[in-house]
């Protein structure tokens, strides 16, 4: 999609506009040259780095290669006596979960439901306001800007019982459409601020310049814009997406019997009170319930690389 | 009509799979995994029989609260589900809210009065009027040993408290460790509540927790309480903060420590670990509470949708206290069944014992509700004693402190 | 495009062409204003009622701040929040900051590392605070280890000490969103004006002055985003305390959404609660309005 747009964008002629190469001739590290010495230093901290984020993930895939018995008897850090893939095939089909033992299977599909919709919408509106914001100002813009700034701050817990009975009204309680309004409701603050705040770096004369050739409202933002938004657009994403998909208040308070999202059925299958804790199958459902949320990271990833127009343009 | 929908589709009952969904009931409860779920299955394949759906809605965590929340949160949208497990005061509350609807109907035709211990039915029970089914009794005062610590430095199980601080005291010069614990605020009650119970007795024990009685809060009889949660403290290993209960389980049964106090459902722990009840551990009551059973109760409670009860969640409410599933839930549960005239000789002899005691102790009323569970007073109070008892296992406070402590937060909850 | 040929046309098209962007502007605006400053509002107005377990509008005047500032709970989570907040915050920037621009040297399996980098964020704490707490546990965790390589005297039990044990809520928060703050830094970076660099480099500026007088600079929005970003989620760390030490050791590690949380909906104190949220609101609102409003001021 972000090659379509580019190409499109160069075909506006509002400037020859270069294709940035893929591993980057791009922002800082364009004029910057780093030496031998020094590269080895960077690689070291990178590694390092590694290191720490990748401990408690290296204690969740042990753990959930091994017999509950090995965990129990006190080896949790160790690597596993008897590899074993079943709490993996547990957790994803057999498992306990409320009264039917489904595993986590069913509640993915009540998941993506919830997000894809959620996610994309979030996105859009919150790139169109950034754009309002920045290149269209009017008066009170910053009142406006500051007013959904500050509606980021609102604790969860405060809105859940005036949002039930606004939703109960409408007549959206217990359903899909009711839980992905209420994420937007709630996510718009920050697309807009990421948005907001990375536009304005973007140069306005190459939006004048676009207005003087006769360029509308929305051609401008889809031509000259959009194709620049790629890296801004992943960490919205990224953010957008993990948040709505690992959300457990809404997505239990919000929803019904047939509409209870993963985070919902990964909590029941960990929180059981009295039962008896099987950590080796929770780590797996908890690896398996993150792998939509990595891979979204994954691909996304690629197109921090690509939509990087905003620095060649000016280049 | 609803009621020929549900007789159309009792008479269906093998022909429709999904097609009954008028006569369908929603279930939200905490029971989520293993075998208390499974358990709960059969709740369903019963109600299956008669044609009624089950549409399940568990949320998991916190012993129930998160439960709670999505409860008000489905309440205040006007869209409740049909049934609703429920724990102690949280069934006052509700039906003070005017929330849940009156049982009286099903209750009598299923003669519940006579068969459900009054200590429990003051909790199914609102202004004289069936508001929930209890589904089990848990009792709290239990005392876990590894059987093979004790016969090796040759204790007795110990039936007072000073038995309790010289066998403690054994397992810890020894090198073992003495009390299996779990620095988290409800163990550190569960404990307190047995302790408070063993300390002043029943009657204290019910005029601070029950009638909240300020004299007794304050009390030198609850300084000695403390004293003793202090004496206990001293017991427990150095990393017990914050450890899960089934942890501090798993160090009894690995034969890491002696004892761990803690309410029925460990149980489960070590019947899981392919242990058995007398010959690898033993289960007693905590010493000087031998007569008495703290306990807290499961109930269901059914949510108005309309101005009666309706013919599904009735046949819910029915199944629920019929003896059969009381008996085999209870088995998985580890607890026992919430009424007294069932037989349960399939019960394990740690199950045979906790039966054959509550149904003593609701006979001599010597069963009162835990406050650690929340049975003894709301959970505003209950909450603020957390707090006191937390603070002061942690040495925060010295005993004549949280004593006074423990005065002022009830008050200030009140 | 339509716009761009009517907006030729008459008046009516001007007006249309003028008005676009508050249009596009004005649902969120409108969302934003009835979800959440009227919910802001019915919060204020519960704070001075009687509700318990469900709202109820029996007006007891400030009983419910009262009992609030007469807790000690509540004195030790927004003492505990200052800590974490600001150790949080500077932390995560600072981490963030380092890695982007190290992983902007056009290092090799750039993708590969800012995954790993990013993956915390994916997992939910409900589960993740499980294995930080067994990494933390002197008895099972790192301390174990270590000594069992030989280093006996090693001790590692923040989580055990009331005095420490907020340190390793923070340790652990750091380690689930400062990637995230690294990706935000370096979509920064990627979108930075090459053009005072490459004349600051002619001028023989070093690669260290180029960052801290020019590039830094540039990322000011940037910080902006992340700052928000971080204050936001320091506010709202639920799920990370109640799953690494549940407010523990004793009340150390609480904080005032664990504390909200639980009055409102544990306790049936709801009063006491919006009370919480309300005192909450008006912190956040003391520091960040400032700093949004100088933010917002300076305009180039």
């Amino acid at each position: 999609m972000a090659t379509d747009l580019s190409a499109e964008a160069s075909a506006a002629a509002i400037k020859p506009v270069r294709q940035a190469p893929p591993s980057g001739s791009h922002g800082s590290s364009q004029v910057i040259r780093t030496g031998g010495a020094a590269r080895i230093v960077i690689y070291l901290i990178l590694a390092l780095f590694c290191l720490y984020y990748l401990l408690p993930l290296y204690i969740m895939v042990v753990n959930s290669l091994k017999p509950l018995s090995e965990i129990t008897a006190g080896g949790m850090m160790a690597l596993p006596r008897d590899w074993t893939l079943s709490p993996w095939a547990s957790a994803w089909s057999t498992a306990q979960i409320g009264v039917a033992a489904t595993g986590l299977r069913p509640f993915f599909l009540n998941s993506i439901l919830m997000v894809v919709p959620a996610v994309a919408i979030s996105t859009v509106l919150g790139a169109m306001n950034g754009y309002v914001l920045t290149k269209w100002r009017f008066r009170g813009d910053t009142w406006v800007f500051g007013l959904l700034l500050f509606a980021c701050f609102i604790p969860f817990q405060m809105v859940l019982i005036p949002m039930a009975r606004m939703l109960g009204l409408v007549g959206l309680a217990g359903t899909v459409p009711g839980l992905i309004f209420v994420h937007l409701v709630y996510g718009i603050g920050f697309s807009t601020l990421y948005f907001r705040n990375y536009y304005q770096q973007f140069p306005t004369e190459l939006v004048r310049a676009a207005q003087i050739d006769g360029a509308g409202f929305f051609t401008i933002f889809r031509r000259i814009m959009l194709p620049s938004s790629g890296p801004i657009a992943v960490v919205c994403v990224i953010w957008q997406f993990t948040n709505i998909w690992n959300d457990f208040l809404f997505g239990a308070s919000f929803s019904d019997f047939d509409s209870q999202p993963m985070t919902v059925a990964l909590n029941n299958l960990v929180q059981s009170s009295t039962g008896v804790k099987e950590y080796n199958v929770h780590f797996a459902g908890a690896i398996m319930a993150a792998l939509p949320t990595l891979l979204v990271y994954i691909v996304a990833g690629r197109y921090f690389v690509r939509g990087l127009m905003a620095g060649s343009v000016k280049g | 009509m609803r009621k020929i929908l549900a007789t159309a589709s009792c008479a269906l009952a093998l022909a429709t799979a999904g097609a009954a969904s008028a006569a369908d009931v929603e279930v939200l409860h905490w029971w989520t995994s293993g075998g208390e779920a499974g358990a709960l299955n059969v709740l369903k394949q019963d109600l299956a029989n008669q044609g009624i759906g089950w549409q399940d809605m568990p949320v998991a965590g916190g012993g129930g609260t998160q439960a709670m929340t999505v409860l008000r949160a489905r309440v205040t949208a006007g869209n409740p589900p049909s049934a609703v497990q429920l724990l102690g005061f949280d069934i006052t509350d509700w039906a003070k809210e005017g929330a849940l609807a009156n049982l009286d109907e099903v209750a009598d035709a299923g003669g519940w009065g006579g068969v459900v211990p009054e200590a429990i039915q003051k909790f199914s029970k609102y202004d004289g009027h069936w508001v929930a089914a209890p589904v089990n009794v848990h009792s709290t005062n239990w005392v876990w040993a590894n059987k093979a610590i004790l016969d090796e430095l040759g204790i007795a199980v110990p039936t007072s408290w000073d038995e309790l601080v010289a066998a403690m005291q054994k397992v810890k010069d020894s090198g073992k460790t003495a009390v299996a614990h779990g620095g988290q605020p409800w163990q550190d009650a569960t404990i307190f509540d047995a302790v408070v119970m063993s300390t002043g007795g029943l009657d204290f024990y019910k005029k601070a927790f029950i009638d909240l009685d300020p004299e007794a809060l304050g009390s030198p009889t609850m300084v000695e309480a403390f004293d003793r949660m202090t004496t206990i403290r001293g017991f427990v290993d150095d990393n017990f903060s914050g450890r899960d209960w089934n942890l501090a389980s798993a160090m009894v049964i690995n034969g890491e420590a002696a004892f761990q106090f803690m309410g029925d459902w460990a149980k489960g722990e070590f019947l899981n670990a392919g242990k058995v009840p007398d010959k690898d551990f033993l289960c007693f009551r905590f010493p000087g509470t031998e007569k008495e059973v703290t306990f807290n109760t499961d109930q269901f409670a059914v949510f108005k949708q309309g101005d009666t009860v309706k013919p599904e969640q009735a046949a819910l409410i029915t199944a629920i206290m019929s003896p059969e599933f009381q008996v085999s839930f209870n088995k998985v549960k580890g607890s026992v069944p919430a009424r007294t005239d069932v037989s349960v000789e399939s019960y394990d002899a740690c199950g045979q014992k906790a039966y054959a005691e509550m149904k003593a102790a609701a006979a001599s009323g010597n069963m009162v509700g835990s406050m650690a569970h929340g049975h003894a007073n709301p959970a505003a109070i209950k909450n603020a004693m957390y707090d006191v008892i937390t603070a002061q296992f942690n040495g925060e406070y010295d005993s004549e402190t949280a004593a006074q402590e423990l005065v002022d937060a009830v008050q200030l909850a009140q | 495009m339509a716009q761009t040929t009517s907006g030729r046309g008459g008046s009516g098209g001007d007006w249309l062409r003028d008005a676009l962007p508050r249009l596009v502007l004005s649902p969120s605006f409108a969302i934003v204003l009835i979800f959440v400053y009227g919910f802001i509002l019915f919060t204020f107005v519960l704070s001075f009622t009687d509700s318990r377990i469900l709202p109820s509008f029996g007006f007891v005047g400030w009983e419910n701040y009262q009992k609030l500032f007469g807790l000690r709970a509540w004195g030790i989570a927004v003492k505990n929040l200052a800590i974490f907040g600001s150790l949080y915050i500077v932390i995560c920037c600072a981490i963030g900051l380092l890695l982007a621009i190290l992983l902007d040297q056009k290092i090799r399996a750039e993708g590969f590392i800012r995954t790993i980098y990013l993956y915390p964020m994916a997992l939910s704490f409900i589960v993740t605070g499980t294995a930080w707490k067994w990494f933390l546990d002197p008895g099972i965790g790192l301390q174990a280890v270590v000594r069992s390589w030989g280093w006996e005297s090693f001790t590692f039990d923040w989580i055990k000490n009331s005095e420490m044990a907020i340190y390793t809520i923070v340790i652990a928060a750091v380690w689930q969103t400062s990637g995230f703050v690294m990706a935000m830094f370096l979509a920064g970076l990627r979108g930075i004006d090459t053009e005072m660099m490459k004349a600051a480099q002619i001028d023989g500026a070093s690669t260290f002055a180029l960052y801290r007088r020019i590039v830094i600079p540039q990322l000011r929005p940037a910080f902006m985003s992340a700052f928000v970003v971080l204050a936001h989620m320091a506010i709202k760390s639920y799920d990370l305390v109640i799953a690494l030490t549940g407010g523990g050791p004793g009340t150390a590690t609480e904080l005032p959404a664990t504390f909200m949380y639980s009055y409102t909906f544990t306790r049936n104190q709801m009063g006491i609660g919006a009370a919480s949220a309300v005192i909450m609101l008006m912190t956040i609102a003391a520091i960040m309005v400032p700093f949004i409003y100088s933010e917002l001021r300076e305009k180039k």
